[in-house]
């Protein structure tokens, strides 16, 4: 598993790629689409962010030391949101998760618009992510 | 240029300098004019002119400034009694805007006159501040709360709503438009029903006070609440207008200074009104430039602007009907300017985004009215809402961001 870091470099520089807002956005969207669907036993009240004007769904697993995490949503750019964060965090060690900065948002060339959009819930997932992970590791380290 | 002959809505947008903004580099389009107007320069003149010349609290000094400031609070009581068909000025009482209206009434009347077993009658279209300060009243008191039914449109279905009238009923609240869907209600009617049962009837006008002529004597309603900021005036600050013989039985809303008459120990009258209902001091300077924005109204005349408003309904509707996929919600012919449409397979917020990054500013979501949308079977729409300074060229450079929207999302 590449570490968190090298990961959000990698999405930077796909990013980068691009010229114009427009496929920027048109990138985001299809991170979203390819976003592995979300169990539907997962997609329950419990598993809603809330806080968001789209209905978003997140749930994490632990296994053999890493955390797993499953997202969705009925919003196309959330969902694109939310699955960049998956590929960023999914996989990884709950201490790394917990400590790691998140710098890729700023650095895609998108940031004007999505740090100012209080209701994408991007900040509500980051939240719940780290929420997660915390919970994970308290547990893990409690056996 | 645009629109109706003799309408320059190119010397109203120069009186607003927020229109000379930019956003992600493009001219601003503002459709989000039920949310809250833009102000002209006039409204903001008004309020720097009040705190560089008058400022000073009212109704307590006796030097210049105090009568000054004094003078012109009351200046705009007057003003709103015109504006809205008031027969006093006593009738008038200044609040921070339509929500603070309704739970005044709610606390002071509904709680003075509500009894167990009561019912209290809304519609399905109304607001969260016309929906949750019943609830708590009705929780509170054992009272029944009922909901008048709509059709697919959002047109409210008035022979359910006779059904729903009898003498249990105390209280009939609706909206005057419909902020979600701009769809108007036929208050008269509704409040002539009610009043047949013996029930008091409060208006929402949160949307209507911009755009329709409103006569509160004529609609007969016994309570009427707006804001100031969806009519080009500041926000915080609105008006409640209450019926003088109603308004005299309530009791007090807040206690504190400017309400009372006389304090002891053992006991305090209250002021006359409107003064019972404004305890503390009040938001002076927004109230002061209030002024400002209706006589910016009536500059213009209420009727040339909704005329204008109407055309861009009309030609907003039409350009929007032919984008495949996009339907109009609340599509009915009595409506103020107000377009709210969804996308078949695209989330609001998705177009909202993409509106954004174009320049253009509408709102998405469920425009605080769930049950509405809970109603319609939908979670939210994308609105367009218009005001006395938009343009045509804007509604062009809308459809237009819709079809760039769609076209990245589909
Ligand atoms: C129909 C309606 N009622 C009530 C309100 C509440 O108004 P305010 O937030 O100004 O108190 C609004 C404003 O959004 C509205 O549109």
């Amino acid at each position: 598993m590449a570490l968190i870091a090298d990961i959000q470099q990698e999405i930077v520089e796909e990013f980068s790629l691009f010229d114009t807002w427009e496929e920027k956005y048109e990138y985001l969207i299809d991170l979203g689409k390819k976003l592995p669907a979300i169990d539907p036993l997962y997609k329950t009240e419990e598993n809603k962010i809330k806080g968001c004007q789209s209905q978003v769904w997140m749930h994490s697993e632990y296994k053999d030391g890493h955390v797993f995490f499953q997202a969705d949503s009925d919003a196309m750019i959330v969902k694109g949101l939310a699955g960049m964060l998956v590929r960023v965090f999914s996989g990884q060690k709950p201490a790394d998760i917990v400590g790691a900065p998140v710098t890729f948002i700023d650095d895609i060339g998108m940031t004007s618009h999505l740090a100012q959009t209080r209701s994408n819930g991007l900040r509500a997932m980051l939240k719940q992510i780290k929420l997660d992970a915390l919970a994970w590791q308290s547990k893990s380290s409690a056996t | 240029m645009t629109s109706t002959a003799g309408y320059d809505v190119e010397r109203i947008r120069s009186q607003f300098p927020i229109l000379q903004r930019e956003l992600k580099g493009k001219p601003l389009v503002y459709f989000d004019n039920a949310a809250t107007s833009q102000k002209p320069q006039v409204v903001i003149d008004a309020l720097v002119e009040y705190y560089s010349m008058y400022n000073a609290n009212i109704h307590r000094g006796i030097h210049t400034l105090a009568e000054e400031a004094t003078a012109a609070y009351e200046a705009t009581r007057e003003a709103v009694r015109a504006f809205i068909g008031a027969p006093s000025t006593e009738e008038i009482i200044f609040t921070r805007g339509t929500t603070e209206g309704i739970n005044l009434v709610a606390y002071s009347w509904g709680r003075a006159n509500i009894l167990e077993g009561d019912e209290i009658i809304i519609s399905s279209l109304e607001h969260h501040s016309n929906i949750v300060p019943w609830q708590m009243l009705a929780a509170e008191k054992g009272a029944v709360l009922k909901v008048i039914p709509i059709n697919a449109h959002g047109e409210i279905l008035l022979e359910e709503y006779y059904k729903l009238l009898n003498p249990r009923t105390k209280l009939v609240s609706v909206v005057h438009a419909s902020n979600s869907l701009g769809v108007i209600n036929p208050v008269k009617v509704i409040i002539d029903a009610a009043h047949a049962v013996g029930a008091v009837v409060m208006i929402d006008g949160a949307q209507s006070t911009v755009h329709l002529d409103i006569n509160v004597q004529e609609l007969d309603c016994d309570f009427f609440a707006f804001s100031g900021h969806k009519l080009y005036a500041p926000t915080g600050v609105g008006a409640l207008y209450g019926k003088r013989e109603l308004l005299e039985a309530m009791p007090p809303f807040h206690g504190g200074g400017e309400m009372i008459k006389e304090v002891r120990f053992d006991g305090t009258t209250y002021n006359d009104l409107p003064y019972k209902f404004e305890a503390g001091t009040p938001n002076i300077a927004d109230t002061v430039a209030m002024k400002a924005a209706l006589e910016f109204i009536n500059g213009i005349g209420k009727e040339n602007i909704r005329r204008h408003e109407n055309d861009l309904l009309q030609y907003g509707t039409e350009q929007l009907r032919q984008i495949p996929g996009i339907q109009i919600k609340g599509d009915v012919a009595e409506k103020v300017s107000v377009i709210s449409f969804v996308a078949e397979g695209i989330h609001p917020q998705d177009l909202g985004v993409l509106l954004d990054q174009q320049g253009i500013a509408v709102r998405t979501g469920s425009h605080c009215t769930m049950p509405l949308m809970q109603c319609l079977n939908i979670t939210g729409t994308t609105r367009a809402s218009f005001a006395a300074y938009n343009t045509k060229e804007e509604i062009d450079r809308l459809v237009a961001g819709l079809h760039k929207a769609i076209k990245i999302l589909r």
